[in-house]
């Protein structure tokens, strides 16, 4: 199965990765983690995303298009990135998620993948 | 055998067997909702066809293939997504199950499955007696005092998670085993939990019964671990009770003052045969602990008194090891009895006060200690809170009375 690791930071963790104090503890834990799956060979794509201040929301209400700055007002917790890594069922993913840096100070979640060409269940 | 007696142990058949027959289904596809479907499909047959043609040698056998059958029809219907070789695979089994006759248990499989971490803890235990012994979902909700709908709701959402996130049907690793398992135990625990709190006619009654066969289940399923057998051993401990906890006129009498002498001796031995065993595996299990205090409880058959030193030692080592309100409360019960009051009053304190304040058994341990300590006016305080949190009528009454 595949699924998609979604990393969520906090604003402080998007800081470090700027603040030369911890940006290389940072980069460094995040290259170590990424480095292990590549090996592992179970990476099917994934990216790194700019910090939350440099998101756009786009909203069509009543056909009128609404552009709003970013991050959203309400998490507290937003997207740094993800990966989609095939892995032979939920505890493999997680010991993969477990694995994440985001998981020690912000959070990792797991979804699977809706496989290709899948109807919803019915 | 009484006819009672027959009854149950058809029952009990049936049951063996539904969750047998759902482990085989569900566990390849791991969607249990379609297995169950199948199954029923496959007992709705057997109504049709069994009368007339006979009860054929393998029963179960031919459950089985009547609900692959289903399943395999439904694969195929349901798509051009549907992978070729399990179902191969699948005709392959029936032929080699028919053959054997006997039919391998997948069921620990399906335990895990059910009280994976990834699941709701509140939905663990229903979701157990569903599918693993076959429960409807009406009686699994009055018995949880859950709407129906909203029960329905919980195990569908369940089950879909099972089926969609991938969750294994397995056995876990030996590392990660002893903790997995203590999931397992625990949602069996709530629910034999549920059974004990309630009321002699209650809706959960029955629930006391099913989280034992579930159980036993586990310890035969896993004859090397020691939680299973602490697990069961610490229910039957409590059922050996059972008859004592109530008096002829169903007030309820407490556990100091139960007349040993209506304790089941059976169960107290089967129960101390399981402790003993347990504790051989050498290493701290919660249940076993727990089995182990109940244990001493029981010692006043023998002994004539209870020994509070040892049981508070079982609690200090509980309290460390598996700090739940439940256990911190009575800890603080068990410093009291042993002739220290004031400590308990502070264990209490140090507890955290959001989920104490609706605890019922907190404003009754802690009413008791007050009064050791001579404050009877916070003592009655407490009472008042903890009245204000009891609904069964006779624990009301022995609550209220002055003697307690």
């Amino acid at each position: 199965m595949q699924y998609m690791l979604i990393f969520r930071e906090t604003d402080a963790d998007f800081a470090k990765r700027t603040d030369p104090q911890h940006s290389n503890a940072y980069w460094g834990a995040w290259n170590a983690y990424i480095a292990e799956m590549a090996q592992a060979g179970i990476i099917k794509s994934g990216e790194g995303l700019q910090p939350p201040h440099t998101a756009t929301f786009v909203r069509l209400r009543d056909g009128a298009r609404d552009v709003q700055d970013g991050p959203h007002p309400d998490a507290e917790e937003h997207l740094g990135g993800f990966f989609v890594i095939e892995a032979p069922n939920l505890d493999a993913a997680l010991d993969w998620a477990a694995k994440s840096p985001s998981a020690h100070y912000g959070s990792t979640e797991v979804r699977p993948v809706l496989p290709p060409m899948a109807p919803p269940a019915a | 055998m009484t006819e009672t007696d027959a009854r149950r142990a058809a029952e009990g058949a049936a049951r063996d067997s539904y969750g047998r027959l759902l482990a085989l289904l569900a566990c390849r596809t791991r969607d249990i909702a379609a297995a169950e479907d199948a199954l029923s499909n496959a007992f709705a047959a057997a109504l049709r066809v069994w009368p007339e043609q006979g009860v054929p040698n393998k029963p179960e056998a031919w459950l089985l293939t009547a609900a692959r059958r289903t399943l395999w029809k439904v694969g195929r219907a349901a798509a051009v997504r549907a992978r070729a070789e399990p179902d191969v695979a699948l005709v392959a089994e029936d032929l080699a199950s028919a053959v054997a006759g006997d039919l391998p248990d997948d069921r620990l499989r399906l335990l895990f499955a059910c009280a994976h971490p990834a699941i709701d803890p509140a939905a663990r235990a229903p979701l157990m007696l569903q599918v693993v012994l076959g429960l409807d979902a009406a009686s699994i909700a009055r018995a949880f005092v859950v709407e129906p709908a909203a029960m329905a709701q919980r195990l569908v959402r369940a089950k879909a998670k099972i089926r969609d996130a991938g969750i294994p049907f397995a056995t876990p690793e030996p590392d990660a085993l002893a903790d997995r398992l203590q999931d397992v135990a625990a949602a069996i625990y709530a629910a034999y939990g549920l059974g004990w709190d309630d009321t002699p006619t209650g809706d959960a009654r029955g629930l006391s019964a099913e989280a034992v066969f579930l159980a036993r289940l586990l310890v035969n399923l896993l004859p090397e671990e020691p939680a299973p057998k602490g697990l069961l051993a610490l229910m039957l401990y409590c059922d050996a009770r059972a008859r004592a906890r109530r008096a002829p006129d169903g007030a309820f009498v407490p556990l100091a003052e139960q007349d040993p002498g209506l304790w089941s001796r059976d169960l107290i031995i089967e129960a101390e045969g399981l402790l003993t065993a347990a504790a051989r595996a050498g290493r701290f299990d919660r249940f076993s602990c727990e089995a182990a205090i109940q244990s001493a409880h029981c010692q006043r058959g023998v002994t004539g008194g209870t020994n509070w030193t040892a049981i508070l030692t079982l609690y200090d080592l509980l309290s460390v090891r598996a700090p739940t309100l439940g256990i911190l409360v009575a800890r603080a019960a068990a410093l009291c009895e042993a002739g220290r009051p004031v400590d308990a009053q502070g264990a209490l304190d140090a507890l955290p006060k959001a989920a104490a304040e609706r605890y019922q058994p907190y404003w009754v341990v802690r009413a008791r200690a007050h009064r050791r300590c001579g404050d009877h006016t916070e003592s009655t305080r407490a009472l008042d809170r903890a009245l204000a949190l009891t609904h069964d009528p006779a624990l009301r009454a022995h609550l209220l009375r002055s003697s307690w």
